[in-house]
């Protein structure tokens, strides 16, 4: 019976950066202008006077004030995030310093095409490595995340479509899907129609053929879904969607399951994103900058975001001639930074270690499933890949719900699985370990979902006023929303707000 | 090196705890004429010393000792260590989005922290966690102005970015809706009696860009009345987010929602990405603002607390009714921006902004005085300005280059009508020694 790895350990409280400080403060300086002093030239009319509120600490202020704030955070780096659909893998170092050489950093997008071989060179690369993966045609690294890449799809459909003359109005979307996805679909002007999985929790081939028409642009399917389950009709799908003119996008967040065992473009689909921050090791920080690069089959060439990133023998160049592209997604050519990481993981792993990668992964989650399902119900017994699903029902007689057990996890030293996702299952509890966890921390993370369930049964207030050992405890969501407050403001300028 | 932990004896251990004989266990499952049956074509896994040494001689092919004018929605900048170190926590750059905000107080803090100061810097009552860059956030900008207004019409200044133009039109294009454009006059500003005569009752928003693509100020005053009078929004774009340690910024001017980009901000250009896309809004509209947004609150010791709200508007809530479909954005960035700033303070603010400009006030007297080569426009600029040069423009280009200088962007895959003219920008990155070597070789060249 192993131990509560959670401790209490003193941190200081922080207030904001703006209650720091005092004034004529600063922490970094800067040379005195030598000119005339700023604006002459300016009108008065267009020059700003009100700095007002701006911190002034200094140097030692502000580096204890950020390095108490990170100290709050659960983190990779501080241990286990068995996040469902977001591979919470680990974020090698060497990815961090490729990304920081000079050459790639400080490189402008606006250099001329013979000042940034490098740059142009990488990115041509890292496509042909993802296309390679994919088994797709062409690939566009512009969207900086994976929605964006969702959106450039349904754009590139879109486009498609129009070209031809006609205006298809739907896209088929599992009731498995995540958010973004009919989000994405939306601000294409297409509806989202639902498709129910079937009962062992994939789609059926019938159910799509029913509802399948040439009103219908195309499918959206992730592959494995967020059940954790192979999308095993996906070729009868595929061709039910092909039969009658639609494409197969395949959303790629689910990726680190099935790399070099299954290429979506060899079994249908038409077109897919990856996410580099989940399935290609780039970190989340916080919440982004991510990567969503969309691959594609080469009927959909024609539309792909300007510019392409083009090569004659050993030159490479930004290529704008391509009349039919749905233009730019963004400015300049995508999270460049970003892609300099994955093509380092890439060329780290090569394709037999990308196989390691998903057999691993793959691994870890079927074994954590065996040592979680006696406590926690399952409730679909088909076989999974790289996550799994759990429900609280075993949990509810206590008048314990999956959000109680999320929190108390917390007290045990680690992050929450993903909850209350897929929408398909009541109070899911979505568990994915990824590869780059050990046996060691899999069977800790597994006496800890053990004892949870016993505290559930025997003291389930642990679980409700959990947790009880971080900064700060479960927080009142409603307030914040019902009157939110969303940013400090200086104590004198407050006028009965 | 493939970072997986688990050892042959580890794996074997765990197969026999599943009642497995190998790992492809797992996978037979899959219908086996939808598995590859080969390896992929990539070649094989290098170590770190070979990894280090590929990845190095690629970033060398990319020239990192020009004497450089480039701008345009790129900024080199100084980026103080202190900003690269704090960014630099594995704490903030390995954890997760804050979803499970007692975990999260350091990313929570830190992106209200953010918005506060973007409020600050924009002149804004409210920002968003950010998005993407600054292109994607006029185009969500604009989308928020037909859901707000209800109107379909999107008018854009010539003036604006031509990458933020292209996004705004690729968005509007995917969602049916009109976008025209407002011409700008011959003091390279938009042209205020067109603009009076394009909007109407039917327009959403007028998006202006201050300073301009040109480099130029903008009077937004003139502009306001004629917008506002027809019942639509104004957006404020901008691409230099230091031109607001000196001059007005969108909320001063009667912006109603600020839209520009903040890789100015502690981030180098890193050839276009990971940006930081700026978005605020007027209080009445926060709750059609896409993204995150971090609120203030109390847990349930009353203690303050920082939490991800207003989540309604959001794709993981509403899904097709949802505000935008932005999920990831570009949190690192928005922390990078708050320390910057931080560090900065209100006087650095101005101190960078007045070397900013100083240095490209210098510049641009010292070009006027060569023959062969003029200003296009004469209005006051922050930064960046456009120079014209009647002979051979493409010419003086190439020449540079061979002196390992970049002059600037040639204006005329943007604009037609601006085919022999170049955007010049000078940041403090610029010496003045640099700049004097610039102005002779362009002298000699021009001669």
């Amino acid at each position: 019976m192993h131990e509560k790895i959670g401790i209490p350990n003193l941190a200081i409280d922080e207030p904001l950066i703006f209650e720091l400080g005092n004034s004529g403060r600063h922490s970094v300086d800067f040379e005195k202008t030598v000119l005339s002093p700023g604006s002459g030239d300016i009108p008065a009319s267009a020059l700003r006077s009100d700095f007002d509120g701006f911190p002034e600490v200094s140097q030692v202020e502000l580096v204890r004030h950020f390095i108490r704030l990170s100290q709050y955070n659960y983190s990779v780096d501080t241990g286990f995030y068995p996040l469902g659909s977001c591979t919470m893998k680990y974020n090698p170092r060497v990815n961090e310093d490729m990304a920081g050489l000079a050459g790639f950093a400080s490189a402008h997008p606006e250099q001329p095409a013979t000042f940034c071989q490098g740059a142009l060179e990488l990115m041509h690369r890292l496509q042909r490595c993802l296309a390679e993966i994919t088994g797709m045609d062409r690939v566009t690294l512009q969207p900086a995340a994976g929605a964006h890449g969702e959106l450039t799809g349904m754009m590139m459909i879109r486009a498609f479509f129009r070209d031809r003359g006609e205006t298809r109005s739907k896209v088929l979307i599992p009731d498995t899907a995540h958010g973004t996805n009919p989000a994405s679909v939306a601000m294409c002007g297409f509806s989202a129609v639902p498709v129910s999985s079937g009962p062992k929790g994939y789609l059926e081939t019938g159910d799509v053929l029913e509802l399948m028409d040439e009103d219908t642009a195309a499918i959206m399917i992730t592959n494995p879904n967020t059940l954790g389950i192979f999308e095993r009709n996906i070729a009868d799908i595929a061709d039910a969607v092909h039969d009658k003119g639609g494409f197969v996008y395949c959303d790629g967040a689910n990726l680190n399951a099935l790399m070099g065992i299954v290429r979506f473009g060899d079994i249908g689909c038409d077109l897919m994103h990856m996410n580099l921050h989940k399935t290609f090791s780039t970190p989340h920080g916080g919440g982004g900058p991510g990567a969503g690069p969309l691959a594609v089959k080469e009927v959909l060439a024609p539309y792909l975001p300007v510019p392409l990133i083009s090569r004659t023998e050993d030159t490479y160049n930004l290529d704008y001639d391509l009349p039919k592209s749905i233009g730019k997604v963004r400015s300049f050519y995508g999270n460049f930074l970003i892609c300099v990481r994955a093509y380092a993981y890439i060329l780290a792993l090569g394709g037999s270690g990308l196989r390691r990668v998903s057999e691993n992964a793959v691994l870890n989650a079927n074994y954590l499933r065996k040592k979680l399902e006696e406590d926690y119900h399952l409730p679909v017994k088909t076989e999974t890949l790289h996550e799994c699903v759990f429900t609280d029902r075993k949990q509810h007689g206590y008048g314990v719900s999956t959000l109680d057990i999320a929190k108390r996890l917390i007290d045990y030293g680690y992050h929450p699985p993903t909850i209350y996702f897929p929408l398909v299952v009541s109070g899911a509890l979505m568990v994915e370990p990824t590869e780059t966890e050990s046996l060691q921390t899999l069977d800790r993370f597994v006496d800890a979902m053990h004892a949870i369930a016993r505290e559930a049964r025997e003291k389930p207030d642990l679980l409700k006023n959990a947790p009880g050992l971080s900064k700060i405890t479960r927080v009142d969501e409603v307030a914040a929303a019902r009157k939110p407050v969303l940013r400090w403001i200086k104590q004198e300028a407050v006028n009965g707000e | 090196m493939d970072y997986v932990p688990n050892t042959d004896k580890d794996i074997a251990s765990m197969l026999r705890t599943l009642g497995m004989d190998s790992i492809e266990e797992c996978f037979e499952h899959i219908p086996k004429g939808l598995r590859l049956d080969g390896p992929l074509a990539l070649e094989d896994g290098l170590d770190e010393l070979r990894l280090v040494r590929r990845m190095r001689a690629m970033s060398e092919r990319n020239a990192d000792d020009c004497s450089s004018f480039l701008g345009g929605g790129a900024y080199r900048h100084f980026i103080p260590s202190v900003v690269t170190h704090l960014a630099g926590r594995e704490e903030f750059y390995t954890a997760y989005t804050p979803y499970q905000p007692e975990i999260s107080q350091g990313t929570l803090q830190s992106i209200y922290e953010y918005q506060t100061l973007m409020c600050m810097l924009t002149g804004m009552d409210a920002s968003n966690a950010s998005v993407y860059d600054g292109a994607t956030a006029a185009a969500e900008a604009t989308l928020m102005a037909q859901r707000v207004t209800k109107r379909n019409r999107v008018l854009v200044s010539r003036t604006v970015n031509p990458e933020y133009r292209a996004v705004i039109k690729t968005y509007a294009e995917a969602g049916s809706r009109e976008v025209a454009e407002v011409p700008f006059n011959e003091r390279g500003t938009t042209d205020p009696g067109a603009l009076s005569s394009l909007v109407d009752d039917g327009t959403a928003c007028v998006v202006l860009q201050s300073p301009n693509y040109f480099g130029l100020i903008e009077e937004p005053g003139l502009y306001e009345k004629a917008v506002h009078g027809s019942g639509a929004l104004l957006v404020g774009s901008f691409s230099e987010p230091l031109a607001f340690g000196m001059i007005r910024p969108p909320g001063d001017y009667g912006a109603d929602i600020a839209a520009g980009e903040g890789q100015s901000l502690g981030m180098g250009p890193g050839y276009g990405g990971p940006f930081l896309g700026i978005l605020g809004c007027s209080s009445r509209f926060v709750r059609n603002l896409p993204g995150r947004i971090v609120g203030k609150t109390v847990d349930m010791e009353g203690r303050t607390a920082f939490v991800l709200t207003l989540t309604a508007r959001e794709q993981h809530i509403r899904r097709e009714h949802s505000t935008s479909n932005i999920c990831t954005n570009q949190g690192l960035c928005a922390l990078t921006a708050a320390v910057y700033l931080s560090a900065l303070g209100a006087d650095g603010l101005r101190q960078v902004a007045a070397l900013n400009h100083d240095r490209a006030e210098y510049a641009r007297k010292k070009i006027q005085e060569i023959r062969g080569a003029e200003l296009a426009f004469d209005g006051p600029v922050f930064n960046e300005f456009t120079i014209r040069v009647p002979g051979d423009l493409h010419g003086l280009y190439e020449r540079c280059l061979e002196e390992r200088i970049i002059p600037g962007i040639p204006l005329e895959n943007r604009y037609g009508e601006l085919g022999d003219c170049m955007l010049v920008t000078v940041t403090e990155m610029n010496s003045l020694e640099g700049i004097d070597t610039f102005c002779g070789v362009l002298g000699k060249i021009l001669s």
